[in-house]
């Protein structure tokens, strides 16, 4: 797999998240994708950025378009040094609980990408890896 | 720090989101709205998303809060122009937000409101009519 | 074994390659009917001079590396603007090939020894064969682009969205529906329900012979989605043995409307809109032509 481009972007505020937003659709755009692609994209980057905020105490975005020699495609790995996830089978089955949002919601982030790989170790960190390719 | 505008057009209060909102604004724009309702007394909310290129679960739950704690104050929410790309998105997430009324355009939603509006009022006129038959008070 | 002498002799040589290539390709059939002699020329002055860059470190075996970048790229353009001036794989291809007959005459008359001549010859033909095969693939790659994209036209133009009536779309759907038609689909409803502020749309599913999973799903997420935006959706023209399927695969309707016809649909979609539809006396054609 080729990387074309790569751009590491910080995962500490609110300002943040923002930030990966625009950033994402910024790339999305110039590879192409199309606009529902963009935005299932988009917010994929949402959920898990603001996951890395509030449960992995901050870290940071590792974007990167890639090749993989016949399509390109867009990978973004969220990287935190936090407290991990204790059971990631049950985190990427879980919907989106209503109310206090307790729920990862990693299940429903994963439908909107291509490929999602989770890596996670208690008091450690975790490293979530999710691309989409252009059709 | 910033706060997102709130409209009041009568009985109703008119949000429109044009920017994408960190989370902070997010939970301010809750904050300022339940506060407006009280101080104005209005018996609709109507929230216009069209300008929103996405929608994720964050701010899915604020419009879910927002449609409950404004029902809890006796006011309906509408929110309108949601985007293809977004519903289409929400689906897939798994997002259904559920208490949450949706119209195609302003004009649509306020009719919505409007029509709440008077149907809650007939009700209430009906409730005075019967005791003031002197029939047994509730 | 030493190092090739093919970028020396490219080197030392590149006018009169030239020319002796040019009139090599002169002597194919038609070719100037569709590239002038100039044109012909300057493509393959530009091959020469990327060839010699790309052998300039020694190397004449791997033009997957990253000196020949530049001549790959070149030959992407020669056979995508070849392809589209409506020439055959195997014509393009000739334009490298062609260079084979120059070359080797070339090596030739610079290399005395012969054991090192057919060396040489043998390292000229692998470089060349190579660097035609790439041109025939890139020219399948584009070919597979128009296709894809020809069907991509295809699927948008055969699913229009109609307007039924004020607020009310209609969308027939007319054959198979595969996971890709079915996204398309999906997206140009939304699409026009926002354009139109239709707030009922008709999916009539008459003209689809066979309902999947992966199809009935797709279909209740349209009608989600749909929902999500304020519009609702009725699904007409459910055949018994759908209607069968949808049951056997154990897919969830929910509440979503189910018509047997468009025109029960239409009924309902009527009665939801607000409309009365009345009958009065028929007006004949006849009367009517004749302006009265």
């Amino acid at each position: 797999m080729e990387v074309l481009r790569s751009e590491i972007i910080p995962v500490r505020s609110s300002e943040d998240v923002v930030n990966v937003r625009t950033s994402v659709r910024k790339l999305a755009a110039e590879l192409r994708f199309g606009l529902v692609d963009q935005t299932k994209i988009v917010t994929a980057a949402s959920e898990i950025a603001r996951n890395t905020l509030d449960y992995g105490r901050g870290g940071e975005l590792h974007m990167e378009a890639v090749h993989n020699g016949t399509k390109n495609g867009l990978r973004l790995t969220f990287v935190d040094r936090g407290p991990g996830i204790r059971d990631i089978d049950q985190a990427l089955t879980d919907g989106f609980t209503s109310g206090n949002g307790m729920g990862l919601g990693l299940g429903g982030t994963r439908r909107l990408m291509d490929d999602f790989q989770v890596v996670s170790k208690l008091n450690e960190g975790t490293t979530v890896t999710i691309t989409k390719w252009t059709r | 720090m910033e706060h997102i505008p709130i409209l009041r057009m009568g009985d109703f209060l008119l949000i429109t989101i044009q920017i994408d909102m960190h989370d902070r604004l997010a939970l301010q724009l809750q904050d300022d709205l339940t506060e407006k309702i009280v101080q104005c007394g209005s018996r609709g909310v109507l929230i216009d998303i069209s300008a929103l290129e996405v929608v994720d679960s964050f701010i899915g739950r604020m419009l879910g809060n927002i449609a409950s704690m404004s029902r809890i104050l006796d006011a309906q929410t509408v929110v309108v122009g949601m985007r293809p790309a977004v519903a289409i998105t929400l689906v897939e997430l798994g997002l259904s937000l559920p208490g949450i009324r949706t119209a195609l355009t302003v004009e649509r939603g306020m009719q919505i409101l409007k029509a709440d509006v008077d149907a809650s009022r007939s009700g209430h006129t009906d409730d005075l009519e019967e005791i003031s038959d002197g029939s047994t008070s509730v | 074994m030493s190092a090739s002498k093919i970028p020396e002799i490219l080197r030392k040589n590149e006018g009169k390659l030239l020319d002796d290539w040019t009139r090599e390709q002169g002597k194919i059939r038609d070719l100037n009917k569709r590239l002038s002699e100039a044109e012909v020329r300057s493509q393959s002055r530009q091959f020469l001079q990327l060839l010699q860059d790309s052998v300039i470190l020694g190397n004449v075996e791997d033009i997957a590396s990253d000196n020949f970048k530049g001549l790959r790229k070149f030959l992407e353009e020669v056979s995508g603007s070849r392809a589209q001036l409506g020439f055959t794989p195997s014509e393009t291809a000739t334009f490298v090939f062609s260079f084979k007959q120059p070359l080797f005459a070339q090596i030739r008359e610079s290399i005395p020894d012969p054991a090192e001549q057919v060396d040489e010859i043998w390292s000229a033909t692998r470089l060349l064969d190579k660097l035609g095969l790439v041109t025939t693939e890139f020219y399948q790659k584009s070919r597979e682009a128009i296709i894809m994209r020809q069907q991509q036209e295809m699927l948008e133009l055969s699913t229009p969205v109609v307007k039924l009536w004020d607020g009310v779309l209609a969308l027939p759907i007319i054959g198979t529906l595969d996971s890709s038609r079915t996204q398309i689909i999906m997206e140009s409803l939304l699409e026009r329900i926002v354009e139109t502020g239709s707030e009922l749309a008709i999916i009539d599913i008459t003209g689809v012979p066979t309902v999947d999973t992966l199809t009935a799903q797709h279909l209740l997420k349209t009608v989600t989605a749909a929902r999500l935006m304020g519009a609702e959706c009725i699904i007409s023209g459910i055949r018994p043995q759908i209607a069968q399927t949808i049951v056997h695969l154990g897919v969830e309707l929910g509440d979503i409307i189910t018509k047997a016809s468009l025109a029960d649909a239409f009924r309902v979609a009527m009665q939801r809109t607000g409309f009365v539809v009345t009958r009065r006396a028929a007006v004949p054609a006849k009367s009517a032509a004749k302006g009265e």
